[in-house]
């Protein structure tokens, strides 16, 4: 058995708007062995985000976090109190945001910047301290770091500024990083250099990371296991490989649909038909009912639970019930003609 | 260290502005960008110079009275100036005013900027009930006629030019509370803030090392339109007999003693009202001038 660096369990983050208070993350439950990259994959507006922010006990009141567990390593995030909170903010555990435009401060130099996130954690004579920043700009492969530790944000490019905000995240050796779409704002051959950059410290460091995105292809590249979250639950998770080669939750199979293809040139690119609910509109049925192609009477009935497919797999889905195991394989070609039929 | 940098890309790195200019040279580039910074400076500048030189640029002792010298017309018997009801040098007292006039625009400013500035900043930060009785307060007071206040306070105190400065500071922070708290309420909505966050600032440096050197801009030129304001109200003051003590001169009151003999020597008021009203012109230029700039700035980005 891994060690456990986080676990999550039945994670439940409320808010209220118009005086109706719903769970914008309702019931996830997941956890990150150490070393170990999962990727957090879904629409907008599915409590990803929200999942990140309350892990970091970031999730300004009237919201409120409710789990029966939260565990980093030995401390239990729901007990812990602001201060000893604090400490773990961006020393253990440190976070990227997705637009590198807006998270750096407009008005300190960078290298300021950096090293402000090693003196709030760390007493580090001044001298030493820069010396360190200039290593870490190195590290995530800025040129020229001497230089560029006296930029402002505004003399960066998007692509540079990720790396700045990488090196902040990186500062304090944390062990686990959370990345919230980290590669979304950038063009693609910058995607691609951050997100081997950060593999690579990753690596060198035997950190944990929790990526959420909605781009697969991020997934497939960097994660070994994969959450795949709709409206507030998680609906499908396992090893990559099993979830992009053998998807078995309806939503997951549209998700895999809807990337554009090689080859595939009919001028439409594929998609799942409507929207995710709001959270003050869901049933008591399936979240994904109304856009499911292989809806059954069961589905508006009741929430499917996590079902193990295979050990390394579960999916929320009544159809991995009714069929189970190796008689579901033929059914899956189906369906998958089925959620692409529809979506084209 | 040992990590690779191989991955660097050449193409990515698009670092703008590979050479900055010196600061003097920025610094006057900014600055003629502006006709009224330039003007409202050079001004501002003079008034400074008069203060602190007063005693080298005056070309009498404030102070000394000439009976024989009395109500003298500008220009006569080598007063620049004139001279006033006991024969001082009106010119050399203006001179000196400066002092009064820029001291209490100056300290009192910094003081009402001190209580509106921490006030704005914990209303908009926190929110809630402490932002809703922060705004109270600032409503009540705001809704007294400020130098009406302002003499009330005197009175209280009694009055001196120390009073005066306290009086002015007490009465003229709610603007800057209020512009303060504004601009935290949607810097603290910004991304950057969240990322402080996450590197487990807390909230003292969140609010002061974050968030207030982000809206230091709007603070400078409220801040340089309220010492124009300052040196009025204590003009206004002084004028009423609440300001500066004599035989101490201020511009205001000056002015005020001058209205005795408005009929036979009217340059006793005008002076000093031209000397009240060009430093005021001054400071606002330089504080419009300064908002132009930084909006523009804004506009570039």
């Amino acid at each position: 058995m891994e060690n456990k660096v986080l676990e999550v369990e039945n994670l439940r983050t409320s808010f209220i708007s118009n005086k109706k208070t719903f769970n914008a993350v309702d019931g996830v439950s997941f956890h990150i062995n150490e070393g170990e990259t999962i990727g957090v994959v879904g629409e907008s507006g599915c409590g990803k985000s929200v999942t990140s922010l309350s892990i970091m006990g970031l999730i300004k009141r009237p919201g409120e976090v409710n789990a029966d567990k939260i565990s980093f390593q030995d401390n239990n995030l729901l007990k812990l109190n602001k201060e000893k909170m604090r400490k773990i903010r961006g020393n253990r555990i440190s976070m990227i945001f997705q637009e590198p435009m807006t998270s750096l401060n407009p008005v300190y130099r960078v290298g300021e910047q950096i090293a402000e996130s090693i003196r709030i954690h760390e007493k580090v004579r001044s001298s030493k301290l820069k010396n360190r920043v200039i290593d870490l700009l190195e590290m995530v492969g800025i040129p020229r770091p001497k230089e560029v530790y006296r930029y402002y944000p505004h003399q960066l490019s998007g692509g540079m500024r990720q790396r700045v905000m990488i090196a902040i995240a990186m500062a304090c050796n944390p062990d686990l990083l959370i990345a919230d779409e980290p590669t979304t704002a950038l063009d693609v051959t910058i995607q691609a250099q951050i997100l081997e950059l950060m593999k690579e410290l990753q690596e060198s460091r035997g950190m944990s990371m929790m990526l959420i995105t909605h781009d697969l292809g991020v997934v497939s590249e960097v994660c070994d296991r994969v959450v795949v979250m709709y409206a507030g639950k998680i609906v499908e998770t396992g090893k990559v490989e099993n979830i992009l080669n053998h998807p078995q939750h309806p939503y997951t199979k549209g998700l895999i649909a809807s990337l554009p293809k090689k080859g595939q040139n009919n001028g439409r690119l594929n998609y799942i038909p409507g929207q995710v609910p709001s959270p003050l509109n869901w049933g008591k049925g399936c979240r994904f009912a109304d856009r499911c192609t292989y809806v059954m009477d069961k589905c508006l009935e009741k929430i499917p639970p996590l079902l193990d497919v295979s050990s390394e797999q579960q999916s929320a889905c009544w159809l991995c019930e009714e069929k189970g195991g190796s008689s579901f394989a033929n059914e899956r070609g189906k369906v998958d003609q089925a959620t692409i039929a529809r979506s084209e | 260290m040992e990590y690779n940098t191989e991955i660097i890309n050449q193409t990515e790195i698009e670092i703008v502005n590979k050479k900055e200019p010196g600061r003097v040279r920025k610094f006057f580039s900014f600055i003629s960008n502006s006709k009224s910074v330039l003007i409202g400076g050079v001004i501002v500048l003079i008034i400074i110079i008069c203060a602190l030189f007063a005693p080298v640029i005056s070309t009498h002792d404030p102070y000394e009275m000439q009976m024989s010298d009395r109500l003298l017309e500008p220009m006569e018997k080598g007063h620049l100036l004139g001279t006033d009801h006991y024969g001082r040098d009106l010119f050399s007292r203006i001179v000196y005013g400066a002092r009064v006039s820029l001291k209490v625009g100056m300290v009192s400013v910094s003081l009402s900027l001190l209580i509106g500035v921490i006030l704005g900043l914990v209303a908009g930060y926190y929110g809630g009930w402490l932002d809703s009785i922060i705004m109270r307060i600032v409503d009540i007071v705001l809704s007294f006629p400020v130098l009406l206040l302002a003499i009330a306070l005197v009175a209280a105190l009694g009055p001196g030019i120390e009073n005066v400065i306290i009086a002015l500071g007490l009465v003229y922070w709610t603007n800057y509370a209020r512009i303060v708290r504004a601009n935290v309420m949607s810097l603290k909505e910004e991304e950057f803030i969240q990322a402080a966050r996450t590197i487990g600032s807390n909230d003292f440096r969140i609010i002061f090392f974050n968030i207030l050197p982000n809206c230091l801009a709007p603070i400078i030129v409220v801040g340089t339109l309220g010492i124009g304001i300052a040196i009025v109200a204590e003009a206004t003051l002084s004028f009423l007999g609440l300001g500066i003590q004599p035989p101490e001169s201020s511009w205001g009151w000056t002015l005020a003693f001058g209205m005795k003999f408005i009929r036979d020597a009217p340059h006793l008021s005008i002076y000093p009202g031209l000397a009240i009203m060009i430093t005021v012109l001054g400071f606002n230029l330089l504080g419009d001038g300064v908002r132009d700039l930084t909006d523009s700035k804004l506009k570039r980005k």
